[in-house]
């Protein structure tokens, strides 16, 4: 692949996120991928504008709807598909599916289907950062959920307590599974309780790729220079049900009208609609970036079915090191 | 005492306090954090001069936030740290469970090997003096359920010493569970930086008749009562479990066939505690060598009373563990002197204080 510009890559990663989801939705009624699995759809570029800034020294760590995580910070897609398809190949050899991702060379620290679960572990990489001095920044992806676990808070305490090198990154979609935000939490700004906490914290539209890729750049830099944990809150919309590949309107939690908006804001349409009236010769790449995505999946789903599969021996093994 | 001068005694806890001043002299990457580690009590003394002689950048308070810190130590461990976290109490930790058994346990796990938790959780446990419901669990039974975890029980100040340092060692994470009643206690601890295996139960004293396995404190009551059985010519095998997982059950095993009784002599309470895992093991693998029916001694089912009033009989002591060994042998106590055996186990102390008629060596 040539070398392309910062636009195109940022075009290139959401785009590449949406459509190995869609072939994993595809896929799915086919009964081989046999583990729950939470798409991203939607929801891309929040993951794909943090990314960007990151360095491969830099630590992620994702929670159960992690695919976006993992390959925007650079996570092997063989290795991914192959987990899910619960393959030796996979990334975890098996012992996690969609919900477990690593990969350590590309400082994807792990994913966990706990909610809140990693944001500590997060924080113990920030400080052992800080006490060992080295230069990584770590950022955290969570949902809104985790502002309603002790967890939260109890993290972003020390964070501030030890002006850590972090980035909490906060996805509010305004959903737990089925249940909207207004029924878990008071109506007050999720960023201004990490505020509270004291450290910087800002809020803005997760589906605008470029107004993510300003406020995290802004806030990694700071991590990295010393000036503490940063906190952001990108607000964005999942299309999807909340695990599984489907869409669930059918279940009328939510309206169509506000289905069809959520939608609407989408950062793949939205990115490409903005680079096009920049650059008449923009619509060009889509194919091109299109075909070549699309081999690579194409890749992956051959990788994953035609890898070895892991021995029932295996399963007892690895509890410890 | 010893005639060798050369053999150094120090209590259990100048033993732990020791092997954490040896651990941190030896890796820069150890780091020690919990509620009140460096403050002027000092864990029991266990971490007196650490904030002294290693700084703040290696010996910390910490925020009570119990599950938030035990993740941030898990996460520390999974980045170059090798974190010690202490519990003044046990109990504490029930508020980090989701850590421990969700993270900690399982990472190595389900990353298939490629990260691993150094990490090592030192939690005291106790009895007596009107702890109450709330502060006096035994509570190794819920750790050493999970797989993933090291849950060990050190009973004497050389291996307290030894196997904290072991544990800190290790890449897996290691529940370090201490008995505020074992803190007194003396031994011959050697000078050096040694490890002693997390893994193997270890004979404290001899005998064909019957085998004690017994966890933390109660091997003291154990040895108490193997003392008096001795003196009518009842020899008993006590075996210091040492870990709760992983569980040593050959050392068992080896001495059940010998002596074909046993009794399991937990801390904790009886069901669901490990005496009895001890119990089924032994009936799954050597029910052939046992002659008559295995015995649990663990605290009654329900929690431990602060009123030294209500908790008269709460805790099982050294009497009652010779007690069922006079069961189990057939004795009859009309056969002895009843009452003169029973002077063994008479203590000077109420029942709510450590038996100080026991401090080491062993």
């Amino acid at each position: 692949m040539e070398v392309i510009t910062p636009a195109l890559r940022l075009f290139r990663s959401i785009l590449r996120i949406r459509r190995v989801e869609e072939a994993l939705a595809e896929r799915y009624a086919e009964q081989e991928m046999r583990c729950p699995m939470h798409l991203c759809i939607g929801q891309e570029a929040i993951a794909v504008g943090v990314c960007e800034t990151l360095k491969t020294s830099d630590r992620v760590f994702s929670n159960h709807r992690a695919h976006g995580h993992y390959l925007a910070k650079g996570g092997d897609l063989n290795a991914m598909v192959a987990e899910i398809y619960g393959r030796a190949t996979g990334c975890c050899g098996g012992r996690g599916g969609s919900m477990h991702l690593i990969d350590l060379g590309a400082g994807f620290m792990g994913a966990t289907p706990i909610v809140g679960g990693t944001i500590p572990l997060a924080v113990g990489a920030a400080w052992s950062a800080s006490l060992l001095d080295k230069n990584y920044v770590t950022v955290v992806f969570f949902g809104d959920g985790c502002f309603e676990e002790g967890v939260m808070h109890e993290s972003l305490n020390f964070a501030a307590l030890h002006k850590l090198p972090i980035v909490f990154v906060c996805e509010n979609n305004d959903f737990s599974v089925y249940t909207r935000l207004d029924e878990r939490q008071p109506d007050r700004p999720i960023y201004r309780l990490a505020r509270a906490h004291g450290m910087a914290a800002y809020s803005g539209n997760g589906n605008n790729i470029e107004e993510v890729l300003s406020i995290s750049t802004e806030a990694i830099n700071a991590a990295r220079q010393g000036l503490g944990p940063q906190f952001l809150e990108f607000h964005t919309y999942r299309w999807r049900e909340h695990c599984g590949p489907n869409f669930d309107d059918e279940l009328a939690y939510r309206s169509i009208d506000e289905i069809e908006a959520g939608k609407h804001a989408c950062p793949l349409v939205d990115y490409e609609k903005k680079l096009k009236q920049k650059d008449k010769q923009f619509a060009d790449n889509i194919e091109t970036f299109e075909a070549e995505i699309n081999e690579e999946i194409l890749a992956a789903f051959e990788y994953a079915l035609s890898s070895e599969k892991p021995s029932v021996l295996d399963a007892e093994r690895k509890i410890y090191v | 005492m010893s005639d060798n001068k050369e053999q150094r005694q120090i209590t259990f806890a100048e033993a732990i306090r020791e092997g954490l001043d040896q651990a941190m002299e030896k890796d820069a990457s150890v780091v020690v954090i919990g509620e009140g580690v460096p403050d002027p009590k000092s864990i029991f003394n266990t971490t007196a001069g650490l904030l002294q002689k290693y700084g703040d950048t290696r010996v910390f308070d910490m925020p009570l936030s119990e599950n938030g810190m035990t993740g941030i130590c898990i996460g520390a461990a999974m980045s170059g740290l090798r974190p010690v976290m202490v519990h003044q109490r046990i109990d504490f930790a029930l508020l980090a469970m989701d850590q421990l058994v969700n993270n900690a346990a399982k990472w190595a796990y389900m990353f298939d090997g490629k990260a691993s938790v150094p990490l090592v959780v030192r939690l005291i446990i106790g009895r007596g003096w009107g702890q109450g419901p709330q502060h006096s669990n035994s509570l190794q039974a819920m750790f050493a359920q999970v797989p993933g975890l090291k849950v060990v029980m050190p009973v004497t100040a050389q291996d307290a010493k030894g196997m904290l340092i072991a544990a800190i060692e290790d890449e897996n994470p290691v529940l370090f569970i201490e008995h505020r009643w074992l803190h007194h206690v003396n031994d011959e601890v050697p000078e050096n930086y040694y490890q002693t295996s997390l893994d193997k139960a270890r004979v404290m004293t001899e005998g064909a008749d019957v085998t004690i396995a017994a966890f933390s404190y109660m091997v003291i009551e154990s040895l108490i009562a193997a003392r008096a059985l001795e003196s009518i010519g009842i020899n008993v095998e006590v075996i210091d479990m040492r870990s709760a997982r992983p569980l040593d059950i050959e050392a068992v095993l080896q001495s059940v066939k010998k002596t074909g009784r046993l009794i399991a002599a937990d801390t904790a309470y009886q069901t669901g505690s490990i005496a009895g895992e001890i119990i089924s093991q032994v009936a799954e693998l050597a029910f052939e060598h046992l002659k008559t029916r295995p015995v649990r001694i663990a605290s009654p089912d329900h929690p431990a009373p602060t009123s030294h009033f209500l908790s008269e009989n709460y805790y099982p002591d050294a009497k009652t563990i010779a007690d069922a060994v006079l069961n189990l042998t057939g004795t009859e106590q009309s056969s002895i002197d009843y009452s003169d055996f029973c002077v063994a186990f008479r203590t000077n102390n109420p029942h709510d204080v450590p038996n100080r008629e026991f401090n080491g060596p062993f």
